[in-house]
């Protein structure tokens, strides 16, 4: 069990999702993986397959028409898996948050591990909360194997 | 054929080693194509290692299976291909290999085509596809050994005076082109490949997850050996030269592999067999009137 844990911390591999976003996170998402900060050097790679994607990472608020969306692309990810919200908007609803269509936050429809604040959030923010989400991820394959056995 | 017993003791043991340090081996080098590729695009890259983490990592995950019969697919893939890599260390026939090197490749599409995700049967129709246009090279290769050793068996390959290479350039060249599609790289990685794509995510391994992608990684560890191993072939005496060069053909491969984008299948049936399929004939014409 050691090796796939520390394994585990050595190879997330992301899916990135975009609810309602501006775009402006995504497109902080996506120059994470730029030369300029490679974030393959930590082994995160963008799969945009749920069933491969241990890092679900959301950005833009929850409307009533995505959220169903949002919750089939979470079940379909297997176990242990953690999801990061990126951005305002993720995280609270941001500046959508009293329009008649929106939910909130990520964290109204799937839980959350970790909230990464900014408007947009930081190329660096966004791999920290990665990073963090990883530690997260051990305490989850104890209790999955707790529930399996 | 008489067999002593110390000689099947050997091949046994042969064997053996065989099925440990090939995935080592395969590991390794994807994981060096990996650093290397990211070298090429200025990148710093992941760890030489990185691959086995992936494999560890996602034998530790959740089992979710489509259905009851994919997991059997995706051994088949597995064991097809790694009794291809051992008939050809222990020198067995040509021909079969090639067989048993295709029932592998079947086992995949057929568990791609079990599941009813489109993408994952999109992927399984261009395997067949990439399949079409490699396997007749794959067979002219043979032929041509056979018309240059006069036996299947590929241990007269090694006991054959000169390299192949003498009496088969082209169809090596021929080789070498397939190579690429049989690598899933680019320009003709449009089954499946490293990276996620949009029309198709992952294409053939879509729908599987977890232990049953470790599985199916493995493999392709397997065959990027077998593959290296075809190429020595060509080159058989010394050895090492063989090796040095196949690790050459496995760096032209990274470099075609980052400077060209996807090709669609009707290019890259087209070019298969037009330059595939033309280079192994020329050659094998000009040997059976030599």
């Amino acid at each position: 069990m050691g090796i796939i844990n520390s394994s585990r911390k050595k190879s997330p591999w992301v899916m990135h999702y975009a609810c309602t976003s501006c775009n402006g996170c995504d497109i902080e998402v996506l120059a994470c993986l730029t030369p300029v900060f490679d974030a393959e050097r930590f082994g995160i790679v963008n799969v945009g397959n749920p069933k491969h994607a241990d890092v679900l990472l959301v950005t833009g608020s929850v409307n009533k028409k995505n959220a169903r969306v949002l919750k089939n692309l979470y079940n379909q990810m297997p176990e242990p898996k953690a999801v990061v919200a990126i951005g305002a908007c993720a995280c609270t609803g941001g500046i959508f948050r009293d329009c008649y269509n929106v939910l909130g936050g990520v964290d109204k429809v799937i839980p959350v591990d970790v909230y990464v604040p900014g408007c947009c959030a930081r190329p660096e923010a966004i791999i920290d909360g990665i990073v963090m989400a990883l530690g997260k991820m051990d305490e989850k394959a104890k209790n999955m194997k707790k529930v399996s056995g | 054929m008489m067999i002593t017993d110390n000689a099947l003791l050997n091949n046994i043991i042969l064997a053996v080693v065989t099925i440990i340090v090939a995935p080592f081996l395969g590991g390794l080098l994807s994981g060096i194509d990996r650093k290397i590729s990211a070298r090429m695009q200025n990148r710093f890259g992941p760890p030489i290692f990185q691959p086995f983490f992936d494999v560890f990592k996602l034998l530790g995950k959740e089992r979710i299976a489509v259905n009851q019969t994919q997991m059997v697919y995706a051994f088949g893939y597995l064991f097809f291909a790694v009794a291809s890599l051992i008939m050809l260390v222990l020198k067995q026939d040509l021909l079969m290999l090639m067989f048993v090197l295709a029932f592998s490749n079947v086992s995949i599409i057929m568990g791609a085509m079990s599941v009813r995700s489109p993408y994952s049967k999109i992927g399984a129709q261009r395997e067949i596809i990439q399949m079409m246009s490699y396997e007749p090279v794959l067979l002219l290769m043979v032929v041509g050994v056979y018309l240059t050793t006069k036996s299947f068996m590929i241990d007269s390959i090694f006991t054959h005076g000169q390299p192949l290479l003498y009496n088969l350039p082209l169809v090596f060249l021929a080789f070498i082109f397939i190579l690429t599609i049989k690598l899933r790289k680019s320009p003709f990685d449009f089954s499946t490949s490293h990276h996620g794509h949009q029309e198709l995510i992952k294409g053939l391994t879509t729908e599987f997850s977890g232990p049953q992608l470790a599985v199916i990684e493995v493999t392709h560890w397997y065959e990027l050996v077998l593959l290296m191993g075809l190429i020595v072939l060509f080159f058989a005496k010394p050895l090492w030269v063989g090796i040095l060069i196949a690790l050459v053909c496995y760096f032209i491969e990274m470099v075609i592999d980052n400077i060209s984008a996807r090709v669609t299948w009707k290019w890259m049936l087209k070019a298969s067999w037009i330059v595939g399929i033309g280079a192994a004939m020329t050659n094998i014409i000009w040997l059976y009137l030599k």
